[in-house]
């Protein structure tokens, strides 16, 4: 019954030993990281923004905000802050949320996904229950392709974590995109420069 | 039933099947258009291989360190030899927690085991969240694919499931529309779900992490709101390194739909504060496969679906008439290995032309392994008499050049002038559903004889 028998049956059936590969890709070059990010994303379904500062962030996201559009705001920027998640015990309660912001901890230019762990998003359903997501990226957080990222996560410690790459979506209606499927509708992403 | 019969309920509608035929050709261009983006997909598509073709080869030493891994960081960890086992598993850690109502999102596996009958006779309500297992769920019918489980279906028939199962109004198939009625539905459905249950993409050995990936964020919305999560893992695939995952991560939803990730790649290794993570590793059938030395790459799939929408006859047949939970070019290598009886066409739905191993992104030599089952499955049993006496007499013809040349002879004359109900009797399976071409007047033999004698 179960492991004792499998770990048998493997051992019995497996082929010699064969190599472990080592991973050696060339970093990429040309493009710049946050060009090809920003291109990537779009295809994705993805918006994005480059600000100057953080306040020209600020000012930009208060502007795509109609006033009375969203009850319930909630996340990185404490001026549009209407909703505070550490206060809250049930995930489910976080339906309410019509929008929220995160600080990204790393982006991917070649595909154009943000990395975020639960430390950053406090409950781990808050990016995909929201209705709407940004997220903020800085430009030093880049990096070319998902083997850096790897690199660079590995030892991170985290209970979980999460590229996210756009705003949910699905095709399954023959082969139509349609985004917002059960998670947010729509995902901007403002980078930010590497002093911000 | 065997491949050819089901086909022909499926081709008997021509423009579904001309329809069905571009969609998927059409998300196999766009596989075409991410992957030439960048010159090292080959290399990339090699390391997979290799990483897969090693992890087999010690997958006993990664299967215990994943485990062990994965209950330091507080997962509690399961084993299933089969289906059977796998079911009562997640039946009873249900029970433990009075569960009645699951949300789940995609997986392959518990297709495979027949979970969602099972749970649904001891009582438990199951929904499948993904959009188009929803779809076929509301149907009452298997996915036909693997990444598109509705890719079959019309807008038209999805409209008036509906509007029949979810009450919506008619929308003439608008995709908006039904989507976003879907939305409401299944918010519904993970906010009332005592326990979420995944699939897993991959499994890494040194850290115990496993990865799910969606696009519509449907594994995640089950999870990270329910009290209990369960994810079941067959155990072909477990990666070593955490690295690996930079190799497969890429290869993935570019092959799949031309993505360059999917929207999410959630990676999992500790339970959320207050509730508990279950992880079940599967086997069924796996360690069997692993021993056949021919057919052992099969156990690098990934799931992609790219040999399917590559697939002449896949496209053209439609996933239904495979009658295997995996369809398409896959399924007819890792179907046999199941039952070889009652999959014993599955490797003959093919032209043989390689297509499904060009696109696969770990390098499984698919249309080779079709042709090996092809002769094992002759050898072993004798399903279609008519075509090994065919081939026998075909044979003992090729090695007699007289009694070829003259039923060579023969053939173009009487083909020429036998009447139609002849040559297109039941015989003539290769006649059904095409024209045979215009005998020539001489074979090629006669010809360049007479061509020698008149010019030396």
């Amino acid at each position: 019954m179960g492991k004792a028998d499998i770990i048998k049956a493997v051992k019995a059936n497996k082929p010699n030993e064969l190599p472990l590969p080592s991973l050696d890709f060339p970093s990429s070059n040309g493009q710049s990281l946050p060009s090809l990010f920003e291109e990537r994303l779009l295809a994705g379904g993805g918006e994005f923004f480059f600000a100057k500062s953080r306040v020209e962030a600020e000012t930009y996201i208060q502007s795509r905000i109609k006033a009375g559009e969203y009850k319930y705001i909630a996340g990185a920027l404490k001026s549009l802050n209407t909703f505070d998640l550490a206060s809250i015990q049930d995930p489910h309660e976080l339906e309410l949320l019509n929008l929220s912001v995160f600080e990204g901890e790393l982006g991917v230019a070649e595909n154009g996904a943000i990395w975020l762990s639960e430390d950053r998003l406090i409950h781990r359903a808050a990016p995909f229950i929201t209705q709407h997501l940004i997220l903020l990226i800085r430009e030093d957080q880049l990096v070319d392709k998902m083997h850096a990222a790897y690199a660079a996560l590995r030892y991170h410690d985290y209970g979980h974590g999460v590229f996210i790459a756009g705003p949910s979506k699905t095709a399954d209606i023959e082969q139509s995109l349609v985004v917002g499927a059960h998670g947010p509708k729509s995902l901007l992403v403002v980078m930010l420069p590497t002093e911000a | 039933m065997s491949h050819p019969h089901k086909a022909q309920e499926f081709i008997a509608n021509e423009n579904r099947v001309n329809w069905h035929d571009k969609s998927l050709w059409h998300v196999r261009e766009k596989r075409d258009k991410a992957v030439n983006l960048f010159p090292e997909w080959e290399q990339l598509r090699e390391k997979a291989s290799q990483i897969k073709s090693h992890t087999l080869s010690r997958l006993d030493e990664y299967l215990e360190e994943f485990e062990k891994n994965a209950i330091a960081n507080g997962v509690k960890v399961h084993w299933a030899s089969d289906a059977i086992e796998h079911n009562d598993i997640v039946l009873s850690i249900f029970r433990e927690h009075g569960v009645q109502r699951i949300v789940k999102s995609k997986s392959m596996l518990t297709e495979e085991c027949h979970l969602n009958p099972f749970l649904e006779k001891h009582g438990i309500e199951v929904i499948d969240s993904d959009l188009g297992e929803r779809i076929v769920q509301l149907a009452k019918e298997p996915p036909s694919h693997i990444v598109m489980p509705a890719i079959h279906k019309k807008r038209m028939e999805i409209d008036e499931l509906f509007q029949k199962h979810l009450h919506t109004p008619p929308s003439h198939g608008d995709e908006n529309i039904l989507t976003a009625a879907a939305r409401e539905h299944l918010r519904q459905k993970f906010m009332k779900a005592d326990a979420a249950l995944t699939g897993v993409n991959f499994g890494i050995a040194e850290t115990g992490d496993f990865v799910v990936c969606t696009n519509e964020g449907n594994a995640d919305m089950g999870v990270h709101l329910a009290p209990v999560q369960i994810s079941s893992m067959g155990i072909e695939k477990l990666i070593p390194r955490y690295e690996d995952l930079g190799v497969f991560t890429r290869l993935l939803a570019r092959s799949a739909t031309g993505q360059h990730i999917t929207t999410y790649t959630s990676q999992f290794r500790k339970p959320r504060a207050g509730t508990e993570m279950h992880l079940i590793l599967v086997d069924n059938g796996r360690t069997v496969q692993l021993g056949r030395e021919k057919y052992r790459r099969s156990l690098h799939c990934i799931r992609c679906g790219a040999c399917m929408n590559t697939c002449p006859v896949y496209r053209r047949s439609g996933g239904h008439s495979y009658q295997s939970v995996i369809p398409g070019p896959i399924g007819s290598i890792l179907s046999p290995g199941r039952d070889m009886k009652k999959y014993s066409s599955l490797p003959f739905a093919s032209s043989l032309c390689g297509s499904c191993s060009d696109v696969c992104p770990v390098k499984i030599n698919i249309h080779e392994q079709l042709y090996f089952w092809r002769q094992d499955i002759t050898q072993a049993t004798n399903e279609e008499p008519a075509k090994k006496i065919s081939m026998k007499m075909t044979g003992w013809l090729f090695t007699k050049p007289k009694w070829f040349r003259k039923a060579g002879k023969f053939g173009r004359k009487a083909l020429a002038k036998l009447p139609r109900w002849m040559v297109y009797n039941s015989m003539n399976v290769w006649g059904k559903h095409r024209e045979l071409p215009e005998p020539p007047k001489e074979s090629f033999q006669e010809w360049y004889q007479k061509n020698r004698k008149n010019n030396g």
